[in-house]
């Protein structure tokens, strides 16, 4: 077997044999045309029209997010820039086929060179220039195989009018050479929950009906696997999708140390949906979403019923509110209208609400209005806080209002450091992992040149979120994960283990993460948890982790045997 | 009448790539009049050229320059910049 490495997307595990998708169209000559200028013209027209008439057509019968993208490339066909600059190759005695190439390939050069989410859009307009070629020369635009019997899709990068058209039942898994977890094909394969690894760049040896096995949580891609190995990956992939079906329990470890699994929401509407998954209160309520579509802050009264409408659905459990997290990636106008630099370093969180309070008096005015209402167990927390100060600051000011249970969230480095303090004043602390990796290892998370940088399992936010464990265990008080990190299967075993009480995410990922602690000891935890600490970079840690979590799993099975 | 312009910040969460970006040339080349955008000191563009106006790179909280000649102007502007301030992203 070798093995071919890749970013995963998701944590599934799938089989198959591959099918290649058809291969770009070789470059056209730059041969001089035998055409006049005004006939060439004619036939761009008439090539550009009719793709960007199909691409509309597509979108129309994908709609959602697909439609958006295949509307754009179809105006990416008939852009006027592109326009002038084939005109202008055309004028200078080039075919249409060349000119339309040449022009295309400029736009292409400049938005590469631009790197990260831009350069992986140069892959929406190769598709387009692709198929205006393709209908030149009147032969079939590259597309989606079709070999008769389901298959691990392979591709350089899936363009959206591609996706838009693959036959979901049919595709097994999905590996491309190129992209990035950004690339269409990542998107789709997160909605649609299709097992991938992108940018596999070996992977395009691979040949048509060749098996292999795509494993989206290692990342890698094995081909000429052995009996034993598809054995393996196929008892992983019943396994979790026995996992989804398992019964609902509350979240435990395999000790009976109880873990609650919360769910992470955005609106009062997803309350159902978290129950129903098995979420056993809210771990992280956003509220931004009140304030983001307004003008202005909303009333106390608008306010009030939104959130007695989300404590109603968790009567008996634990809500935990976040007060408005406005600034860096949520700009609100009536909050900060100043421009700044670096906004995730600027007047946002907690700084924000305390430079216009009567923001933050309102809210904690309907938050207990809404909590005298219902029957919920509220806790509310400030984001963002930085020094122990604030941490005083906040919780006093939410005890002014009858807030029973107040707790800051640790994002910043400086608060996970003392959080020895902070939690000598706060009820509870919430690790919110995404700006805490952010600004622990200084790399702006909506960067795509450094999106490296935004991995969680570096031992460095490891390490920080160990101390806010070790002084929640001092203190006798909560330390609650709130970040994507949480959804991690593996990792949040880790977070266990360094010390967190409580887990909130996603509702989709509940059933993967349940299944996983439910594997592992609170001792086992710890191991695995130093394991990861004592790595240097974050994909050591995982591989590390994923190292001392098989130990264990094969002791426990060598028990099992051994033991009548 | 000389040209109208106009500076905004850009509100999208992800910039004018993509959605805003495809909503911003659309409604510009709607206007029917000639509108460019331009970032910081840069040339301007054809703001109805969605290739020209992604390849500006323009990210959240960046401040660009648009500039219209024609008929309705001003109304074209009004609408334009709404669209540029109002943050698409949001409402996935």
């Amino acid at each position: 077997m070798t093995e071919l490495r890749g970013v995963g997307i998701g944590l599934g595990v799938a089989q198959g044999p591959v099918a290649r998708m058809a291969e770009p169209l070789p470059a056209p000559a730059d041969n001089p045309s035998e055409l006049s200028a005004a006939d060439e013209t004619a036939r761009v027209r008439d090539a550009v029209a009719a793709v960007a008439r199909e691409l509309e057509q597509r979108g129309a019968q994908a709609g959602g997010a697909a439609q958006d993208v295949l509307e754009a490339q179809a105006m990416m066909a008939e852009d006027p820039s592109l326009e002038s600059e084939i005109d202008a190759r055309i004028g200078a005695g080039k075919t249409a086929e060349f000119a339309v190439h040449d022009a295309f390939a400029s736009f292409r050069d400049t938005l590469t060179a631009m790197g990260g989410y831009l350069g992986e859009r140069a892959a929406d307009l190769d598709d387009v220039a692709q198929r205006v070629i393709a209908r030149l020369r009147g032969v079939a635009a590259p597309g989606v195989p079709d070999p008769g019997h389901p298959f691990v899709l392979v591709a350089k990068d899936l363009a959206p009018a591609d996706t838009a058209l693959l036959d979901l039942d049919k595709v097994l898994a999905l590996i491309t050479t190129e992209g990035g977890p950004t690339s269409h094909t990542a998107i789709l394969a997160r909605e649609k929950s299709i097992v991938a690894v992108v940018g596999a760049v070996s992977a395009k040896d691979l040949v048509d009906g060749e098996m292999v096995i795509v494993d989206a949580a290692a990342g890698v891609v094995t081909t000429q696997p052995t009996t034993e190995e598809l054995a393996r990956a196929q008892n992983r992939a019943a396994a979790r999708a026995s996992a989804a079906s398992a019964p609902i329990t509350p979240g435990a470890l395999a000790d009976g140390t109880p873990v609650p699994l919360l769910a992470n929401l955005g609106k009062p509407e997803g309350a159902a949906e978290a129950v129903a998954l098995g979420a056993e209160g809210v771990g992280l309520f956003r509220t931004e979403f009140l304030f983001l579509s307004a003008n202005q802050a909303p009333t106390v009264e608008q306010q009030r019923e939104s959130y007695t409408q989300l404590l109603a659905a968790f009567p008996g459990k634990k809500v935990v509110v976040r007060v408005l997290d406005a600034g860096a990636d949520k700009p609100l106008a009536f909050l900060n209208d100043a421009h700044e630099e670096n906004p995730a370093l600027g007047l946002r969180g907690i700084r924000a609400l305390r430079a216009s309070e009567d923001i933050l008096r309102e809210q904690l005015t309907a938050l207990a209005e809404a909590d005298a209402a219902t029957d919920a167990d509220l806790w509310v927390m400030a984001p963002m806080v930085a020094t122990v100060e604030e941490t005083e600051y906040f919780v006093e000011i939410a005890r002014d209002y009858g807030i029973k249970t107040a707790g800051v969230m640790v994002e910043v480095p400086s608060s996970a450091l003392l959080a020895d303090r902070v939690l000598v004043d706060a009820d509870f602390a919430s690790i919110g992992t995404n700006d805490l990796t952010q600004y622990t290892l200084a790399a702006d998370r909506l960067l795509g040149s450094v999106a490296a940088f935004q991995d969680p399992w570096h031992p460095a936010v490891l390490r920080l979120i160990r101390e806010v464990g070790d002084a929640g265990r001092i203190h006798g008080k909560p330390v609650g994960i709130c970040g994507e990190a949480a959804a991690d299967p593996l990792l949040a075993v880790v977070l266990v283990g360094l010390g967190a009480t409580s887990l909130s995410m996603a509702p989709t990922a509940l059933a993967d993460v349940r299944a996983s602690l439910l594997e592992y000891s609170l001792d086992d935890a710890r191991v695995i948890a130093e394991a990861a600490l004592a790595a240097n970079g974050a994909a050591t840690a995982r591989d590390a982790a994923r190292a001392a979590a098989s130990t264990i799993q094969e002791e426990t099975t060598q028990e099992k045997v051994t033991l009548p | 009448m000389p040209p109208t312009t106009r500076t905004v910040r850009i509100g999208s969460a992800h910039g004018l790539h993509a959605r805003p970006a495809k909503l911003f040339a659309q409604a510009a080349k709607d206007s029917g009049i000639p509108v460019t955008i331009s970032k910081d000191a840069g040339a301007p563009v054809n703001a109805a050229s969605i290739l020209g106006v992604i390849a500006l790179g323009i990210e959240q909280g960046d401040y660009v320059t648009l500039t219209a000649d024609g008929e309705g102007a001003e109304n074209t502007l009004d609408l334009l910049s709404e669209l540029l301030s109002t943050d698409h992203d949001a409402e996935a």
